[in-house]
Parts: structure tokens; sequence; C-alpha cells
């Protein structure tokens, strides 16, 4: 379309951002005007649920254990000097849950997971593979977007019940069977502290997340350049905005269930 | 030889699938179309020609009503498309087939699956039904034993014939190929040439190619037109626009690497620029 004769507007950070932003909010409303009519192929988004989830499950799991032993040794640490170390698997099940869980799990999303859905929409906008299924009177949205969108949303609680449970797991190893505290505290504490409205938060914070994370690399595929460079680009926006956009929300919704 | 504004004999309206008058487009304030008209007729190969960037591609965006012109009148099967809503896009597109100049298959399913795509998405027919039309399709491009080969695993030429495949699984009335002879070895070339010419005749299609291998295209079109800076400069038989005419028609024609279209892209004076050692290059009044 001609742009001659149209005003010269002055694109500042701040205006091409608000575009960003007003962009991304109407490519939502489409794709999840899209996720219905998706849903009658259960098939595209089960593939989907295995390529986001299933193979992230390796590097879930080994930083769940890794983060599960660091709290099972810093939080025996600490609570000994109170000498509370009986309430360690409180400790470790707090803050796995409500924070440790659903952050890191999104933030590993984004790099694994949501890294590989941008370069490969990318890569199917840049090989005219979007534009021939809309020769095809098929619409991308429907075909390509939503499933994938579905299956991290999808996804995202999962891993990251996953994680909670592996770092649970790993707190375990190292608070009870190195650090020596019982065995029999550490479960019976968490299991009468630990109330279901924070197992309902680290469920909800993982939801969120995972709409938010699924959302921007589809977005940032979608709409890349069709170009190496192109893709790369994206591919890094991605990264950064997931992992800006979680530790953002992580405080608000933090805010909101205290 | 015939002038841009020639006009060839009354033709029936019905008889005209695409038709562009008087087309104006621009992108990003770069005129691509100042003024383009040429028709498409049924049943006929029409080929658009022209130099590399003149906006061969665009138009068939235009006519598949990914982009919509800035002003004109450009009709496709009598209707106007910019005055389509997005279901009657989707509607015509269905009785439309378009080759990509890379196959554009998708890469995640097998060559099988890429031909039954539009067929499991537009229709519900059964499946012994979708196996022997995509089987037919493939045997029709000769490439019925590669069904079960991914996209990655075929040659360029290959895929662009599974790409035609898929492109007349729907039984189209029209077909339009983007580039179909960039980049293909004389064999497959040979190939594709054939087919667009056999599907042709043998389905009763109206086929746009768009391409810039003018000799290729001399052996297959019914009518030829040349686009140069945003208008078409010559249209007629390839023998006629190979009978001469401008200086452009005729240096596009023979392939001469300098002529209306320079050799060179602009730049300051040669002499003046080396001489001046301290002006950076491309630098210069």
């Amino acid at each position: 379309m001609s742009t001659e004769g149209s005003p010269i507007v002055r694109e500042g950070p701040i205006l091409r951002a608000l575009q960003h932003i007003g962009a991304t909010f109407l490519f939502a409303l489409q794709l999840l005007a899209q996720c219905g009519p998706a849903l009658a192929r259960p098939g595209l988004i089960v593939r989907q649920i295995y390529n986001a989830g299933a193979r992230s499950l390796i590097i879930i799991m080994l930083s769940g254990i890794s983060t599960g032993a660091v709290l099972g040794l810093q939080g025996d640490n600490l609570l000994q000097r109170f000498g509370s170390e009986n309430y360690l698997g409180i400790a470790a099940a707090f803050g796995l849950l409500k924070e440790l869980g659903p952050v890191l799990t999104a933030l590993l999303f984004a790099g694994r997971a949501g890294t590989a859905l941008t370069s490969e929409i990318g890569m199917m906008r840049a090989t005219d593979q979007l534009t021939a299924m809309e020769m095809m009177a098929v619409d991308p949205l429907r075909y390509v977007a939503a499933p994938r969108f579905l299956g991290g949303l999808i996804a995202m609680p999962l891993l990251t019940a996953v994680f909670n449970a592996v770092g649970l797991y790993g707190a375990q190893l190292i608070g009870v069977e190195e650090m020596g505290v019982d065995r029999g505290a550490f479960w019976s504490e968490m299991q009468s502290s630990i109330a279901l409205a924070d197992v309902r938060e680290s469920i909800v914070k993982s939801l969120v997340f995972g709409f938010v994370a699924s959302l921007i690399a589809v977005y940032e595929g979608y709409y890349s350049d069709g170009t190496a460079e192109g893709v790369g680009l994206a591919t890094t926006r991605t990264v950064v905005a997931s992992s800006v956009l979680t530790l953002l929300l992580d405080y608000v919704l933090s805010a909101v269930f205290l | 030889m015939t002038s841009p504004e020639h006009r060839a004999a009354p033709e029936a309206a019905s008889d005209i699938v695409v038709a562009a008058e008087d087309v104006h487009f621009a992108i990003g304030g770069r005129r691509i179309f100042s003024g383009l008209t040429l028709r498409a007729r049924r049943g006929r190969i029409t080929a658009v020609m022209g130099p590399s960037g003149t906006g061969k591609t665009t138009l068939l965006r235009l006519i598949t009503a990914q982009a919509y012109p800035d002003s004109g009148r450009l009709t496709v099967w009598g209707r106007d498309v910019t005055t389509l809503r997005s279901r009657e896009v989707f509607a015509m597109r269905t009785r439309m087939g378009m080759l990509f100049q890379n196959g554009a298959l998708l890469t995640d399913i097998d060559v099988f699956e890429n031909v039954a795509f539009p067929l499991r998405e537009h229709t519900s027919l059964p499946e012994p039904l979708i196996r022997d039309i995509v089987l037919t399709k493939l045997h029709a491009v000769g490439l019925r034993g590669a069904a079960r080969l991914m996209p990655a695993e075929l040659s360029g030429g290959m895929a662009r014939r599974v790409a035609l495949a898929r492109a007349i699984v729907m039984d189209p009335e029209l077909l339009i190929y983007d580039e179909p002879f960039v980049g293909l070895d004389p064999i497959a070339l040979g190939v594709i040439l054939r087919l667009i010419q056999k599907m042709n005749e043998a389905l009763g299609l109206t086929s746009i190619v768009v391409s810039h291998d003018v000799h290729e295209l001399e052996t297959i079109a019914d009518d030829s037109y040349l686009i140069s800076e945003g208008r078409v400069v010559a249209s007629g038989t390839p023998q006629e626009l190979g009978a001469g005419g401008s200086p452009i028609v005729q240096q596009f024609m023979s392939g001469s690497p300098d002529g209306p279209v320079p050799f060179h892209y602009p730049a300051p004076d040669y002499a003046a620029e080396l001489l001046d050692g301290a002006a950076a290059p491309g630098e210069g009044p």
C-alpha cells in the first residue's frame, strides 16, 4: 500500500513499543478465535504437547533436581541457625510451588520450547509455507499457530508439576540424606502446612506464564522477517520478552495471591 | 508485436479469467505498478515476463488477494478482488492452484500428506478415495513412487513437481506459477515445461506463468506480456515479442547485458570517484 502523501510520523521507541503491544494483543484475539476450531484436530495439539513438553523433560528434571538440592542445602544451613531444620520440607515446598517451580520452568520453557516454536514458524514463513496454506484457503493461524499455542499452554503446567516434584525430591535428597534432617518431620510438616491454595497458585502461575510464553513465541515466529537474520532476531526477542514478562508477572501474581 | 495499448479482437467477457485495468500499486513508498493493464484468457497459458524486481511476483500477490491495488481495477472471474470479503477470498482461492518458486511444501509431513493436505482440509472424502486421488496426481507428475519421502529428501525439481501435484489436487480452474524454472537442471526444467503444457491441455486449465526465462516461455505460452517500470511495455505471442519492438523489449528478449536496463547500478562518475581517494564508496553528487 502506498505511503506517499501520508504524514511523516517519527517513530520513537515508545511508539514502537506501543505498536508492538497493540499488534500482539490483536494477534492474541485472532489466535484465541482459532483455538476452538483447532481443538477439532486433537492430533495436532498432542504433537505440539510432545514437542514443547516431552522434549523439554530432561532439561526440566535436571534443573528441578538442582534447584531442589540447592534449596535443601541452603535451607538447612539457614534453618539450623534457628534450630528449625525440621521445617525444611515446608520451606522447600513453599519456595518451589509458589515461586521457583513456575518461574524457572517458564524461563526454561522460553529458552527451550519458545525458541523452537519461533524458529520453526519463522522458517515456515521464510519458505512460503504459511503463504502456501493461505493460497490453499487454509488459515495458518488455525493450522499452525493455534495448535502450537495450545500445546505450549497445556505443556507448561505439566512441566511445572514435574519440576516441583523433582525439586522436592532433590531437597529431600540433600536435606534428609546428606544433612540429616528427620525424614518424618520433612514430609509431615510439609503435608500439614502446605494448603491446596498453594498448589492452585502454582498451577495458575504456570498457566499464565505458559499463555504469555507461547503467545510471544508464536507471534514472533508468525511475524518474523523471512530471512535468516529475521528469524534469529525473532528468536532472541522471544527469549527476552518471555523472560522479562515472566518475572514482572510473577510479582503481580504473587501480590494478587497474597 | 503489439503496443501496450493493443487490444485483441473482441473477447467474450466470460473468456477473461484475470483482468488488470490501469492498476497502480506501491510498497513502502516504492512504486511497483503505475498503470498495469493485462488479461489472462480461459484455457490459455499467459506468460508474464520482465527483468528481476519489476513486480512479477507482486502481480501474483494482487491476483490472489494477498495484497490490493492502490487504484485501478483487478478482476478475477469477473469479481473485483478489492470488494471480496475474507470468506470470499478463501472461496476464490479454492478455485486456484499456485506453484511457488521453492515449492513451499510443508516440511513436517511427507509427500503423500502434502498432496492430500487440501483434500483433508476442504473435503470429507473417505480415506480410500483420498488415497486414489493423491496417487493419481502424483502419478501425473511422475512421483507416485516418492509418496512416502519427506520434502527434505527431494531434489529441487522433484519438490516443484510435488507442489504441482498439490496445486492441482483440488482440480483448480486457474493455475499460477511463480518462477517455475528457477534453479532447475535442464532435465528437471524440461519436465516442468512439459507438465505445465500437459496440465493446461489435459485439465482445461487457465495458466499464468511468471518468469524471466524467455526461451522456456516461448515454447509454451499462448499470450505474453512484458512488464517494465510498472507497466506492460509489450504484449502478444512470444514470437511477436521476439520479432522486435522498443529497445527494452529487444534487450530483454536477446538478453543483452546493457541497454535501457543498465548494467551498472546508478553510481557517481567512475573516474571522478577513483581520483577522489578521500570520498567513501557511494558518496557523490
